[in-house]
Formats: structure tokens, C-alpha cells, sequence
């Protein structure tokens, strides 16, 4: 169809040229025949009676040739390994398509999720300047604030990149490796969140140095053994043991006492309104990473098939990240006497977190011997 | 965020990463390439907290636009000829899409850049974006048009239908191998860079033009994230020319990555924007005019050939013989044709070409008519079940092509087949640059360079090798392309949904079986197969006229 309206007064256009609509009645319903009510994704079982929109748009997008895969994967590595194999990690399942990621991650929920947590950040932090807010702190408060707060962007940064990121290639489902993705994600937007947040306390407060904290993260013997724990995280091969180490060890251990039971507890009785509503952020993103978590080795460590395999490797691997987590965790021992108002004491932190970390483990049928035991590298 | 703003950010953030004194990070997958000389050239500059609201406000246009599609009846003006296209099209690309997000660890691991690092990151996640979001428009169409067979089964059918291998190489070119090859060559400087444009762009228009502006709303907001992936592309392209030693493998690589998009994507969107439109006016741009706009202009005129001046070598032959197949050799045509020809073994519903179709077709591609015309006449004369069998078991002058080992699309330009015995098999590909591709490229050795990382072509190649020898209706039943009855195919070689008498069933198609081109070549006899070969390149496969 063309169109070759003039508007008055004006030269002659080029004539348009555009498709036609048609009526074609193709809506649903318009006609019954074989198929014609199958409206459901019906190449997988959901795992409750209806499909849920995470399962219609992340199950079996990763193909399989245990599943429907025909010819198999089409492009090998060099050493003849291809596409997801299931060998990349020592834990074992019956069927790894079991896994469905409690907290439903799909496009939709990431995006709402993570904008709703960096507009509440922004938020809190216009606050803070309209309230002129960082200038309330002590300088013992500031020099917490700068160096140690500023520490832990690091760790969740080497976590989110060379941790997360790096193992959602490796999975064997298309729902592990999204949880994975989102996990890394999270990290590093909390990371960003916390560098950003230096950013805006250096822009706003006189004297606050900007750069304290990369000094903290790689010489403060406080921090080493949290850096030397999250760098050997990184190392990990098996993917599952990146995310087991990563998510039910170091975090309650470090990650929670830390953002929990230090920064949480001290930051308001230092007058410090805005650091809280930024760490929680990180509480936040941890809760919801740590559902995911649980569900997946709930369902290798009761598989029925590999369970008692299972365990004894998730046993070596606390022998192996337990002894590591806590003394990390012990060497910030220092940071609980730094701040002027000290409302908790280290140990009772530490119990704190090892009681969460014992009740994870418990829950997920596993002990923590290496808990109970005599500290060892205990440098405080 | 202000632009000032986001700069400072953006460098704020280049203080979150350190070198690692007590352990490095795993080396996952291995590289040929080299990066110890590499400047660090930063990519575009994204910063998470700028990004998520952005990419939420972008969701929250494309849900706008599905909710008012599903008010105003959008499906009341799509095409079906339009509609069973995209069964195909949207069961291969979210798998490409999530291939991509998993792909990123690799270019991570193997460029030593912090900045990258971050640009490449966010990638990860837009990709997890365009998978579920495109998963979701299936989900819409499955629901909302009036035949949702072929949807319903579609990750099943993608991973079991010969085309659907055949776009998997669009997806798992990018995650196995050595892995600048796989997540920055293949993946980012060709795929993403240059065919992206025919795929998200020039089919969104065709498809807007069938009635369907669901797909235009959803890609095109796929698309508005792709220039910071070509920017992540380019940043490490850079990086991996500032050592000599990676030239050699950047050209081997722009070589393969170049010609195995040419085949896929080509042979896929070619079809899909030729075959699936009922737009037929003259004036509107053919899938070789977008080509060569998109393609030959905008990517290799304006990106591929400014790289000459940085000493690397382009693969200008490979691009004009691109050109050439799908101008002067009919490649999309003979695609097509294919694709319908083997109509039982797909999950869609493939409309044949009518008077107007061969008028648009005649103007656009003169000639057309005298190669294709009749055989798309006994198409629709074979439409209906009763009188006779599939098109493929009648004798309508077309024979059953081999299929090319490397790109698998079928070697359907029929005096370019190369035969030849590799690996103790002999083997058929559709050119010289996909027999050297299996043959030289994907080896551990490359011109007396050891290539240890480079990755190898796997699995069962030719899907015919799957059912060969076994009835044509225990094939389809073995697929799970049966309608819910039971009997009724999926496929149909028509759109008339409005008579059972003219649905095909599985005793329609029964009795007919079905031979591997592959097997049937390697139990000939040398002599057998000579004349084989001879006959197969000469023959001109035309449908003769009725008339």
C-alpha cells in the first residue's frame, strides 16, 4: 500500500510504502483441532501441580543428553570434554534437573530486585548528605568506616567475580547455573554499592580518605586472613565446592560476623545511620543466596542414590574450609576495639555466628567438628 | 546518572579488584591466545547501580507492550505462515543467549583486564535476560495463537530436531573450545557484532509487517544491550592484537567464525524473512538487500576493514563469497526448500509459496521462478494427505541432499560439495571453508603451530545417522512431534487447520523410510561413491515443470 498525502503548501512527498493489515483470526481458540488447547510447556514436569514462570523460562533452555538431547554436543574441548559435564564437580546426583531455585530468579524478579535495592541505597544516602549525616561521625568512627566497611567491597568483589561468575559456566542444569549467576551478581553489585558509598562519604566528609580501604584490604593483618581465604575460594575447580565454601561456610563465618554481628550491631551506637541500611543490602542479597544454597545441597546430600558419597565430601571439603573460615574470622578480632562505643564483644560474636553456622550445617545433616575445637592460628 | 557522575563511578569501581598473592584463580578453560604485552583497553563504562533501573524501565516497556498486544487482539492480524516460523526461531535463541552468559567466565578467565572484567560481567546477566525473556515471548505465543503445537514441546524439539542442531552451533560455538575463539571470536566479533543485526533488527521489521509487533518490542530491546557487548568484543580484539602470535589465530578464527554464522544464521533468518513473510511488496528490502546493508556494509565495510590497518588479515574472500551463495547461488532459496522438503520431521507448520509469493520472489531474484517455481507447485500439490506420500518420498526431480559435517546445513549448492575421508570416515561438507574448518582449524596442530587449546567437532554430526533405516512414522513418533490425538502430526505442510481430512497422521506417513546420505556414501564402494559424488555435483536438482 502506498500513500501519497500531501500536507497544503508543501512539495510532494515520496510516497510511502507500507504492509497492510490482515485479518487473519489466528487468536486462540478460533478454530478446535488436535493441539489446539495444549498450552502448557509439556517437555518437563513442574515440580508443583501448576508450572511456575521461572520453571517455563529456565528449565531445559541448557539441553542434556540425558534429556532430549539427540545427537549429543556438537563442539568438544581439547581434551574431548563437552558441554556441561557433570564430572566438573566430586558430588553426584540422581537427576541434577531436580534443583529449582526457591527463590525463582528470571529475569524479571533479578532486575526488580536489584533496582529496588541500589534506588533504596541512593535514597538513604540523599538523605544522609541532606542531613549532613557523616559529618555527625567521630574520627575513629570515620577511620572504621574507611578502612574497614571499605575492606569488605573486596571480598565481595573477588567472591561475585572469580567465584560466582567463574562457576556458572560449570553446572550441569541451565537452573543451577542461573542461581549461580545471580548469586555473582549480587555480589558484585554489593560491591559496587560499597565502593560507591566510599565514593559518596569521600565527596561529602573532609579528611575522609578514598583509599584507605585498598591499603586495609591487602596490608591490615586484620584482613589477611579474610583475603588469603576468598582468594583460595577463587582457586577452586570443582564449582560446587567454590559454592558450598563460599556460601555455607565463609559467609556465616566471616561474611555474617562481619556485616551481622559487627558492622550491624556497632554502626548506630557510633552514630551511623547510613552504613547499616548499606550492609544490610548485603544481608539481603545473603538471605536470598542462601536459600538457593540450602535447596541444592539438601537435594545432593539426601539424594537417593549419592548421599552418603555426598556427605563424605561435603566432609572433606569443611575439614579443608572450616579451619580457613574461622581463622579468618578470628583475625578480625581486632575491629571490635577499634570503634569508640563497643556494645559487643568479639567472642560473643563469634559464638553468634557459629551457632547459625552449626544450625546450617545441622539442618543440611553435616557437623562442624573443627568448630569445637582449639583455635588454631588464633593471632589476636 | 550524570555523565561526570557515571565517570567517576565507573573509575571509583576500578579500585575494587586487586592482584592476588596467595592463590590465582582456577584456569578453567584454556586459551591459544596470549595477553602478557596486551595494554588494557577499557570497554564502555556500566556501573550496576545505574544499570539495573535502567534494564528494569526497559522490562517494564516490553511487559507494557505483551499486556496491550494480549488486549487489542494482536493475533487476530498475525500471519500463521509468520507465526510457525518463529516454533523454530524461538526454540534455537535463548540457548545462544544463555551460551553467552555462560561463555563470559571463559573471556574472563583467559584476558588479564579488571575493567573487562566488570563490562563482561554485566553482560553475563543482560544475557540471562534475553534467554528468559524470550522464553517468556514463547510462553505468550504458545498461549495467545491459535496452534500452539510445536511451542509446547519446543526445548524438547530443539534438542532433537535436525534444524535445531543446526542453530545449537550458535550457542555452543561460544562456551567449548579455546576460549578467545569461542566467547570473544565467534561469539562477540562476529555473532554479536555483525549478525545480531540481521537477527535482532531485520527480522523484528518482517516481523512487524506479518502483524506481529511482540517480537519487534522484545528484540529490539534485546538489541539496545548489544553495543556494550560489541564494546567488550572490541576491547579484547585490541588487547589480543598487540601480540604478534595471536594474529595467526585471530585470522583462523575470523576465518571459521565468519563462515559458520555465514551458514547458520544465513540459512535460518534467510528463510524465516523470506519464506515466513506474506509482506510482498517490491519495494520492501529482501533478505540479500538487508544483507548486504546490514552485513556488508555496516559490519564489514565499517567494522571488519578498518581493522586492516592494525596489519590484520580480513577474510575478504569469504565475505564476497557470502555474498556470492546468497546472491548468485540461491543459499537462502535452496534452505528453504529444504526445510520444506523435510516437513515431517519438523514442529512447525510450513505454509507453500503461492502466485504472489513467486511474482515478489521473480522481482526480487530474477530467475527464481525457473529453479524453484515448480517444485513449490508440486509442494502444494502434495499438501494434503490421501493421494500420495511426503513430498521427500515422492519423485518430484529433488534429491535428498547430503549434509555438510561441519556446519550441517546440507550441502545444498551442489557443485561446491567437498567429499573426503577424515578420521577414518568419509565425511561431506558444503565448501572448502567448512571442510577446512573440521579438517585444519579445530585441531590441536594449525600450520606447524601447536594448538593445544583449540576445540574439536563432536557428536553424532549427521541427524539422518540417528533414524537411518527405521519407517518415517516411528521416527515422528520417536521425536514426540504427535499431536495431542495421538496420531496427528505436528508438522503439516499447509496452514488448513480447518479439516481433520487435511491433517497428516502417523499412518499417512507410514511405510516410508528413511536412508542416511552418510552411511548410505560409506558402505559404497570406491567406485560407487566416485560416480555418487559426480552425479550429485552435476545434477542440477531442479524440478521440472508441469506445464
Amino acid at each position: 500500500m502506498t500513500d501519497t498525502t500531501t500536507a497544503p503548501g508543501t512539495a510532494p512527498r515520496t510516497p510511502r510504502s507500507f504492509p497492510t493489515p490482515h485479518f487473519t483470526d489466528a487468536e486462540a481458540g478460533a478454530l478446535v483441532f488436535p493441539s489446539s488447547g495444549s498450552r502448557s510447556f509439556s517437555y518437563y514436569t513442574p515440580q508443583k501441580m501448576r508450572a511456575s514462570m521461572y520453571e517455563d523460562v529456565t528449565f531445559d533452555v541448557q539441553p542434556d543428553p540425558e534429556r532430549h538431547l539427540l545427537q549429543g554436543w556438537i563442539y568438544g574441548f581439547a581434551d574431548g570434554t563437552a558441554g556441561y559435564p557433570q564430572d566438573w564437580t566430586r558430588l553426584r546426583a540422581t537427576d541434577w534437573h531436580r534443583f529449582r531455585d526457591p527463590n525463582e530468579e528470571w529475569e524479571q524478579t533479578i532486575y526488580r530486585n536489584n533496582a529496588n535495592v541500589v534506588r533504596q541505597i541512593q535514597q538513604n544516602l540523599a538523605n544522609a548528605r541532606k542531613a549532613d549525616a557523616y559529618q555527625q561521625w567521630t574520627p575513629t568512627w570515620t577511620h572504621f568506616v574507611e578502612h574497614h566497611v571499605g575492606a569488605w567491597m573486596h571480598a565481595e568483589q573477588g567472591l561475585g567475580m572469580h567465584v560466582f561468575v567463574a562457576i556458572q559456566r560449570s553446572a550441569p542444569t541451565n537452573m543451577i547455573n542461573n542461581a549461580l549467576a545471580v548469586n555473582g551478581t549480587h555480589k558484585l553489585r554489593f560491591a559496587q554499592d560499597l565502593a560507591l558509598y566510599n565514593l559518596d562519604i569521600e565527596e561529602q566528609l573532609p579528611g575522609f580518605d578514598g583509599t584507605a580501604h585498598i591499603a586495609a584490604w591487602q596490608q591490615d593483618p586484620a584482613w589477611q586472613g579474610v583475603r588469603e581465604t576468598v582468594e583460595r575460594l577463587t582457586a577452586v575447580e570443582d564449582w560446587a565446592q567454590a559454592a558450598f565454601a563460599a556460601n555455607l561456610v565463609f559467609e556465616p563465618l566471616v561474611g555474617e560476623l562481619f556485616r551481622s554481628h559487627l558492622v550491624m550491631q556497632i554502626a548506630a551506637r557510633n552514630g551511623d545511620f547510613t552504613t547499616p541500611s548499606v550492609i544490610g543490602a548485603g544481608e539481603g542479597d545473603y538471605d536470598r543466596d542462601l536459600r538457593w544454597t540450602r535447596a541444592l545441597f539438601e537435594l545432593l546430600l539426601t539424594d537417593e542414590q549419592f548421599a552418603d558419597a555426598n556427605r563424605q565430601v561435603a566432609a572433606g571439603w569443611l575439614e579443608t574450609w572450616l579451619p580457613r573460615a574461622l581463622d579468618a574470622a578470628r583475625r578480625l578480632q581486632p575491629l571490635w576495639s577499634q570503634a569508640d562505643e563497643k556494645p559487643v564483644r568479639f567472642e560473643d560474636s563469634l559464638d553468634r555466628a557459629k551457632d547459625r553456622l552449626v544450625r546450617l550445617l545441622d539442618g543440611l545433616g553435616l557437623s562442624a567438628p573443627a568448630l569445637h575445637g582449639t583455635p588454631e592460628g588464633d593471632r589476636s | 546518572m550524570s555523565r561526570q557522575s557515571l565517570s567517576k563511578a565507573h573509575k571509583k569501581i576500578t579500585e575494587l579488584s586487586w592482584d592476588p598473592t596467595f592463590a590465582t584463580p582456577a584456569d578453567r578453560f584454556a586459551t591459544d591466545y596470549r595477553f602478557d604485552k596486551a595494554p588494557k583497553k577499557d570497554p564502555l563504562k556500566q556501573v550496576l547501580r545505574s544499570y539495573f533501573p535502567m534494564e528494569e524501565e526497559k522490562d517494564n516497556r516490553v511487559y507494557g507492550a505483551m499486556d496491550g498486544a494480549i488486549r487489542g487482539n494482536m493475533f487476530r492480524q498475525v500471519q500463521q505462515r509468520w507465526m510457525e516460523w518463529q516454533k523454530l526461531f524461538l526454540s534455537i535463541i535463548p540457548f545462544p543467549e544463555i551460551s553467552a552468559a555462560r561463555a563470559m567466565p571463559m573471556a574472563i578467565g583467559a584476558v588479564p583486564n579488571p575493567q573487562l572484567h566488570n563490562g563482561l560481567a554485566v553482560q553475563m546477566i543482560d544475557e540471562v535476560r534475553h534467554s528468559t525473556i524470550q522464553m517468556n515471548l514463547k510462553r505468550l505465543y504458545m498461549n495467545h495463537y491459535i496452534d500452539p503445537a510445536g511451542f509446547d514441546i519446543s526445548e524438547k524439539a530443539f534438542a532433537n530436531c535436525y534444524a535445531g542442531t543446526i542453530g545449537r552451533q550458535f550457542g555452543e560455538g561460544f562456551i567449548t573450545g579455546d576460549a578467545i575463539t569461542a566467547a570473544n571470536v565467534y561469539l562477540t566479533l562476529v555473532a554479536e557484532t555483525a549478525f545480531t543485526n540481521t537477527l535482532f533488527v531485520a527480522m523484528p521489521a518482517e516481523a512487524a509487517a506479518n502483524g506481529d509487533y511482540l517480537l519487534p518490542t522484545v528484540f529490539h530491546s534485546v538489541q539496545s544491550d548489544e553495543s556494550r557487548h560489541i564494546s567488550n568484543g572490541y576491547s579484547i580484539l585490541l588487547m589480543a592484537l598487540a601480540d604478534e602470535d595471536n594474529r595467526q589465530l585471530l585470522e583462523r578464527d575470523l576465518r571459521y567464525a565468519w563462515w559458520n554464522n555465514h551458514c547458520v544464521v544465513d540459512a535460518a533468518i534467510g528463510t524465516f524473512i523470506e519464506y515466513g513473510s506474506k509482506d510482498r511488496r517490491k519495494d520492501r528490502d529482501s533478505y540479500a538487500e538487508m544483507w548486504r546493508r546490514w552485513i556488508y556494509d555496516d559490519y564489514y565495510r565499517s567494522y571488519l576493514m578498518p581493522l586492516e590497518k592494525y596489519g590484520l588479515k580480513i577474510p575478504h574472500d569469504l565475505v564476497e563469497q557470502a555474498w556470492h551463495r546468497i546472491w548468485n547461488q540461491g543459499y537462502v532459496h535452496k534452505v528453504a526448500q529444504f526445510f520444506a522438503t523435510g516437513w515431517p520431521v519438523n514442529f512447525w507448520r510450513i505454509d507453500g509459496m503461492t502466485d504472489d509469493d513467486f511474482e515478489w520472489f521473480e522481482s526480487k531474484y530474477p530467475g527464481w521462478y525457473a529453479e524453484y517455481g515448480a517444485w513449490w507447485e508440486a509442494y502444494n500439490r502434495l499438501r494434503h494427505p490421501g493421494a500420495n506420500k511426503p513430498i521427500a518420498f515422492e519423485d518430484v526431480g529433488y534429491q535428498y541432499p547430503h549434509r555438510c559435517w561441519t556446519c550441517m546445513v546440507p550441502c545444498l549448492i551442489r557443485q561446491d560439495m567437498v567429499v573426503d575421508k577424515v578420521d577414518g570416515q568419509w565425511r561431506t561438507y558444503c565448501s572448502e571453508t567448512c571442510a577446512w574448518t573440521d579438517t585444519t582449524a579445530f585441531r590441536p596442530e594449525y600450520e606447524g603451530r601447536a594448538t593445544p587449546s583449540m576445540g574439536r567437532l563432536t557428536g553424532r554430526r549427521e541427524w539422518e545417522t540417528c533414524y537411518h533405516g527405521q519407517d518415517l512414522a516411528d521416527i515422528v513418533k520417536d521425536l514426540g512431534y504427535v499431536r495431542d490425538d495421538g496420531k496427528t502430526l505436528v508438522p503439516q505442510p499447509h496452514l488448513d487447520l480447518d479439516d481433520p481430512k487435511k491433517l497428516w497422521t502417523l499412518d499417512d506417513v507410514r511405510g516410508n523410510t528413511f536412508l542416511s546420505p552418510n552411511v548410505t556414501l560409506n558402505e559404497m564402494s570406491d567406485q560407487e561413491r566416485a560416480e555418487h559424488i559426480a552425479d550429485y555435483r552435476g545434477r542440477s536438482n531442479v524440478t521440472p515443470s508441469m506445464s
